[in-house]
């Protein structure tokens, strides 16, 4: 039996296949402004990437923020659980998340059960979420897949001190004005994002072994500052960006008939 | 979940209370027409003495709180911004301060003060505050000063607060140049204490399962007991209010339709969005059955002596939620989450009151240690409606109540 999750978050929507414990396909599609039409899109554009019909699909759970939107799903479900799930389908062993995803942050403390035990997200404030470094990246004139690689050839990194994304623009573009090394900014725009998300950690005290979700997770320079700040490695799956849309399809397997 | 549960009776009384409110803000308004004395108070501090001299006490922080229900919160913050004064200041202070300028809010402002009373048992800001309005208006300030028991209340603390009781009376015999007098004094203490009493009792109904009422009807049942606590008034009310919750839990009617968890709040309540947070929660058969909000009213009745009202004061009013340290009031969050049979602490960490915020972390912390349960924070403020994020709020309800239905073995 096959089972899909469709995760609509603020930046791109995810589509996942499950079959008998293995992933079938998976889909990445840029969200845009109308929820229901990229839920629809990544979700088709799966079916004919994978060769199935709708009538092969036992069961949808729709997840991230544009999870009410996605009327076809059979039920709605929060990102945390999706994420926890995916994480703990991906490999069981896992006891702590880091998911720096485009909007929001989370640390996500699973039980040994692979069950959701505790969560801290970031405030309203989009300091530590893709967003922040979208916004530095911007300022900076490199591309998010370049911000990544460049941070990690700086030989001393520039300290930011602010926690707002608008303040540390201000002080990114200072620096900027002061000819620091962009290399330098960089590494240290990672750590003042990292550091927002270790606390979110620490809040939950979370435990190893950590994995890291999200699209995030496919920035190294970010990888590199979050392993520094948590103090251990982070665990990275090829489905990191996938993970949310994976679990949202494990608990579809889940639903009662 | 096809069929909706047609929504339970509205409680009557709520009626009822919105005239009294209504009766004692004319009274207030009017006021200086009837040669009476109105003195602004913190919401913690003393009012008995007033009550007993006849002065009218009026709250800013009751009058803020009906503004951020009334949604007229964001305008006069920014009034207040516009005035210098800082956005990360007390909401309910920003729009105090900025309502005793342009007379706004749902009551087009309070009536002008002839003396502040501030009582620092809440937090400090209050200081500054009254401070900022006694100038404004050119009229005495008297501080009551209770010092924070940490670890305990030392005969060193009580001495020092009970001699302010003595300078707070001396105070209002100067400013209303009349003498006190001790027959009123005791028969107001009485009933104070009475109406706390009572207060505890309709909060002891939501034990009862289902809950005849939630958090929510008591954040708006508070008012009395803060505004008009030491009168007849109260005491009736909540005689009344009483009467027709136990009639409900005889009629087996439960606030939340199909209750299935019972929920506890911690702080002061998010006042600009109490119905959409009312209605989420209830979305999953989740009720908010206490708070240790507005159980802050009655929770010193253990250090009151009804015979002995204004010696017992000093203590009373030091040893309040907010003035005692962490330990304590996780021991009481504890106690709560026990007898109301607790599924999920829901905190609110609220931008406005720091003091209520700060050991928030180190409560969550004992709490799952000590029973397991789930905990959300959640970050908002009571008044300004700016520092809410509506569909962030909306997620981490929804995940919260995963894990509270998980571990109750009901998902």
């Amino acid at each position: 039996m096959i089972f899909a999750g469709i995760d609509i978050g603020s930046n791109t929507a995810k589509a996942a296949l499950i079959q008998d414990r293995a992933i079938i396909g998976v889909r990445v599609i840029p969200t845009g402004y109308h929820h229901l039409k990229a839920g629809t899109r990544v979700f088709e554009d799966l079916l004919d990437q994978t060769g199935l019909s709708r009538s092969d699909i036992r069961a949808i759970v729709s997840t991230g923020y544009g999870r009410a939107s996605i009327d076809f799903a059979d039920k709605a479900m929060t990102e945390i659980l999706c994420h926890g799930a995916g994480a703990h389908f991906l490999d069981p062993d896992i006891r702590g998340i880091i998911d720096v995803g485009g909007q929001d942050s989370k640390a996500i403390a699973l039980d040994d059960q692979g069950q959701v035990d505790n969560f801290a997200m970031n405030d309203k404030c989009a300091a530590g979420t893709g967003r922040f470094l979208e916004v530095m990246a911007n300022a900076l004139e490199v591309s998010l897949d370049q911000m990544g690689e460049v941070g990690l050839t700086a030989d001393h990194p520039s300290k930011i001190s602010s926690i707002c994304t608008v303040f540390a623009e201000s002080e990114v573009i200072s620096m900027i004005a002061r000819q620091e090394k962009r290399e330098n900014i960089i590494a240290g725009i990672h750590q003042a994002a990292a550091a927002r998300v270790a606390i979110l950690a620490a809040k939950i005290r979370i435990q190893r072994p950590v994995m890291m979700t999200g699209g995030v997770a496919k920035n190294p320079g970010m990888i590199a500052a979050l392993e520094t700040q948590l103090n251990q490695a982070l665990i990275l799956s090829p489905y990191c960006q996938e993970t949310g849309a994976i679990g949202a399809a494990v608990l579809a397997s889940r639903l009662p008939a | 979940m096809s069929d909706t549960p047609s929504p339970p009776p509205k409680i009557m009384a709520a009626k009822k209370m919105r005239d009294l409110m209504t009766t004692y803000y004319l009274e207030a308004l009017s006021a200086a027409q009837n040669h009476r004395q109105v003195a602004w108070i913190t919401s913690g501090g003393p009012v008995e003495p007033l009550v007993a001299m006849d002065i009218i006490p009026v709250y800013p922080e009751n009058h803020g709180a009906m503004i951020g229900s009334a949604k007229m919160g964001e305008d006069l913050c920014a009034k207040a911004e516009d005035m210098g004064y800082s956005g990360d200041l007390c909401a309910y202070a920003r729009s105090d301060i900025a309502c005793a300028v342009v007379k706004g809010g749902p009551i087009g402002g309070l009536p002008k003060p002839d003396m502040l009373i501030c009582c620092n048992n809440i937090c400090g800001t209050v200081l500054k505050w009254y401070e900022i309005q006694a100038r404004y208006f050119q009229v005495p300030l008297f501080i009551f000063d209770t010092p924070v028991c940490h670890t305990g209340y030392t005969p060193e603390i009580a001495a020092y607060v009970k001699t302010q009781v003595n300078e707070y009376i001396a105070f209002l015999e100067q400013v209303s140049g009349k003498k006190m007098d001790p027959a009123r004094m005791n028969a107001v203490g009485k009933l104070s204490y009475e109406g706390q009493r009572l207060w505890q009792q309709v909060l002891n109904t939501t034990a009862h399962k289902p809950s005849p009422m939630s958090a929510f009807d008591a954040f708006f049942f508070l008012a009395l007991i803060v505004t008009l606590r030491g009168t007849q008034i109260a005491v009736d009310f909540y005689k009344e209010l009483i009467a027709e919750l136990e009639q409900r839990i005889k009629d087996g009617i439960g606030v939340v339709p199909d209750e299935t968890y019972r929920l506890l709040w911690d702080n002061l309540p998010v006042w600009h969005r109490l119905k959409w947070l009312s209605d989420r929660f209830s979305a999953h058969q989740a009720c908010l059955v206490a708070d240790t909000y507005t159980s802050a009213w009655c929770g010193a009745l253990k250090y009151m002596d009804e015979n002995n009202f204004l010696d017992s004061m000093a203590e009373a009013y030091t040893r309040i939620y907010l003035n005692i340290g962490v330990d304590e009031m996780a021991e009481e969050v504890l106690k709560m989450i026990r007898f109301y049979d607790i599924h999920g602490l829901v905190m609110h960490s609220n931008r406005s009151c720091k003091p209520y915020s700060f050991g928030q972390m180190d409560i969550m912390r004992i709490v799952r240690e000590k029973t397991g349960i789930p905990v959300l924070m959640i970050e908002a403020d009571m008044v300004d409606p700016r520092s809410f994020s509506e569909s962030q709020i909306e997620t981490r309800i929804d995940a919260f109540m995963e894990i509270v239905k998980h571990k109750a073995g009901r998902s």
